[in-house]
């Protein structure tokens, strides 16, 4: 068994429990000093830094969700000045607005490290030849991947995604071993090298890098089996890091969190209490190490549990299941996030009314698409037909320019959109 | 001058068409010209019908998307040249036509075309500049 870092991922669960306590205790000094959101929640409550003496305080602090992010655009929860920022990243937030995370020198250090122990975790070695097909820009994954395999010392191809003719081509003749992008982009390449007549044999791929999006047991074994590897899963947001929060081994039974730099806690996600070990509920995470945007107990909306049995491994870092669902409505397509509030902002400016919408989400070809269903109202008809397909257009370009994510918009007939009793349903995943 | 034409938003979708002229029979509208303007996901139709304002309170009340529209109807000679002749005064004019379609009925030996066009008021001076003979709301509806 490889270990990136030996002493930190076996670390005895006793002292990591101390090395976490003190961390945290530096960390809630840092964001009670610097970032003034936290320091106003905290005097709210009565809490000075001093009262939190370990984890066991760790339920006296506020949580911290992706609205509050938003609404302290763009640089609100940063705990350093920008002089110390040397990255930035963003995810789509729910209304348009984007989540925006600061690294500083040391934070892309450890995000590094992280990434170089995810890597190995998942079977790469310095020998390696990582493809990292997940997109470079300002998504977490392209970078985080690149930064932790440069680190491991393997052989890397920065081709991001997309092209995949191409991709397929560089993979057979550079002799790539480790692919990391989506799962459903993995799948998708699968395809396309049938279709191009490649087989399995023709390439020298061991391992697959897959994460950014929830799949399943049953598509894993398809990968697997299309591209003759093992397919590894990872979990990671930008809110907290990025790839590299946690990570599967070989033996597939969960992914181990970092917890020397995350603390992950299981809340009940209505009442927001702490939920007793093994319970599935909603994940949370507490950043210890982090400079640039530290974030305290921050709700991911993903739903988990924790499993702290020692895994065969070797590695004692606690192993949170693979993600098995969502508290929100957030769909993730391609990779990308997707909240239908920011497609029903983007209706309401073009047709000033509240309009009805559906998101049909398919999976064709193995590659998710997003359909999105407009019924037709009286200010949006036109009896030229140029002036609908410009509507249509501009629907889509809207949402592409948004999203980064380019959809097909279907003009419907008025009532085509079931109206339900309640809440509206807005949503039709297809997708296994 | 201007005629009340009447556009329907249809998805292409088998039946929908009929369903739609079922409305009018049941509520014995006439139809008095009718156009489909079809792309590959859905439909406009564009019709000048007998009871205008009854039409399109019928049509809305079955759920449908409905607008009005002014259009002209226009007289051409039905002989070789006819619609060439409307459409040269108005491509003279700088004007331009964004669709046209013909009536079912027609009086005499003249051919009835229907003209969408932007700048209509200027289209209606030029034509009747031209002696081209535009037909009133009345004289439609009693074709």
């Amino acid at each position: 068994m490889n270990y990136w870092n030996k002493y930190c991922e076996c670390m005895e669960r006793e002292e990591l429990k101390k090395l976490q306590s003190q961390r945290l205790i530096e960390a809630v000094e840092r964001v009670y000093y610097n970032v003034p959101y936290y320091r106003n929640l905290m005097q709210e409550r009565g809490l000075m830094p001093e009262d939190i003496k370990g984890i066991e305080d760790l339920n006296k602090l506020p949580f911290t969700t992706k609205d509050d992010l938003r609404e302290n655009y763009p640089y609100g929860f940063f705990a350093v000045p920008l002089s110390e920022i040397v990255r930035i990243h963003a995810s789509s937030g729910t209304t348009g607005k984007p989540t925006v995370v600061g690294y500083t020198r040391r934070d892309i250090a450890i995000w590094s490290e992280l990434m170089a122990r995810t890597l190995t975790c998942g079977g790469a070695t310095k020998d390696s030849v990582i493809q990292v097909a997940y997109g470079y820009g300002l998504f977490t994954g392209g970078l985080g991947v690149h930064y932790g395999a440069e680190r491991l010392g393997a052989s890397v191809i920065p081709i991001s995604g997309g092209n995949t003719k191409r991709q397929i081509m560089l993979m057979k003749d550079f002799g790539t071993t480790v692919l990391a992008c989506t799962p459903s982009y993995a799948l998708y390449i699968a395809e396309t090298m049938a279709e191009m007549n490649l087989h399995k044999d023709n390439f020298k791929l061991k391992y697959g890098i897959l994460g950014a999006e929830p799949w399943t047991e049953g598509l894993r074994q398809e990968i697997e089996e299309k591209l003759g590897i093992v397919a590894i899963d990872i979990y990671g947001l930008s809110e907290i890091i990025g790839p590299g929060v946690a990570s599967e081994c070989l033996y597939k039974t969960g992914l181990h969190i970092n917890e020397d730099h995350f603390i992950p806690e299981i809340i009940d996600p209505v009442t927001g209490e702490v939920l007793p070990e093994g319970s599935e509920g909603e994940l949370v995470f507490t950043t210890i190490t982090k400079e640039g945007i530290p974030v305290i107990r921050y709700r991911t909306r993903d739903i988990s549990s924790l499993n702290y049995e020692p895994c065969p491994c070797g590695r004692t870092h606690v192993r949170m299941q693979k993600v098995i669902g969502r508290t929100d409505d957030m769909l993730i397509i391609r990779g990308v996030n997707v909240f239908p509030s920011q497609i029903e902002s983007i209706l309401i400016d073009i047709g000033e009314t509240e309009p009805h919408y559906l998101l049909v989400i398919d999976r064709v070809g193995n590659m998710d698409n997003l359909e999105v269903w407009v019924e037709v109202s009286e200010k949006l008809f036109s009896d030229e037909v140029r002036r609908l397909e410009e509507l249509n257009r501009r629907i889509a370009y809207e949402i592409q320019s948004t999203l980064g994510l380019s959809v097909r918009v279907k003009l419907v007939e008025p009532k085509t959109i079931e109206r339900s009793q309640g809440k509206a349903v807005r949503v039709v995943d297809k997708r296994r | 001058m201007k005629i009340k034409q009447i556009s329907v938003f249809l998805e292409n979708k088998k039946g929908r068409l009929a369903q739609l002229t079922k409305i009018l029979k049941e509520n014995n509208i006439d139809i008095s010209a009718i156009s489909v303007a079809d792309t590959a996901n859905f439909g406009i139709i564009r019709m000048i019908v007998s009871r205008y304002s009854d039409a399109m309170r019928v049509i809305k009340d079955a759920g449908y998307t409905v607008n009005t529209t002014d259009v002209l109807a226009v007289e051409v000679a039905d002989s070789p040249g006819g619609l060439h002749q409307v459409l040269e005064i108005l491509s003279q004019n700088d004007i331009s036509v964004e669709y046209l379609y013909s009536f079912v009925r027609r009086p005499s030996e003249r051919a009835l075309i229907l003209f969408k066009i932007r700048e209509i008021d200027e289209a209606i001076g030029v034509l009747n500049h031209n002696g081209i003979n535009i037909l009133s709301p009345e004289e439609i509806y009693e074709l």
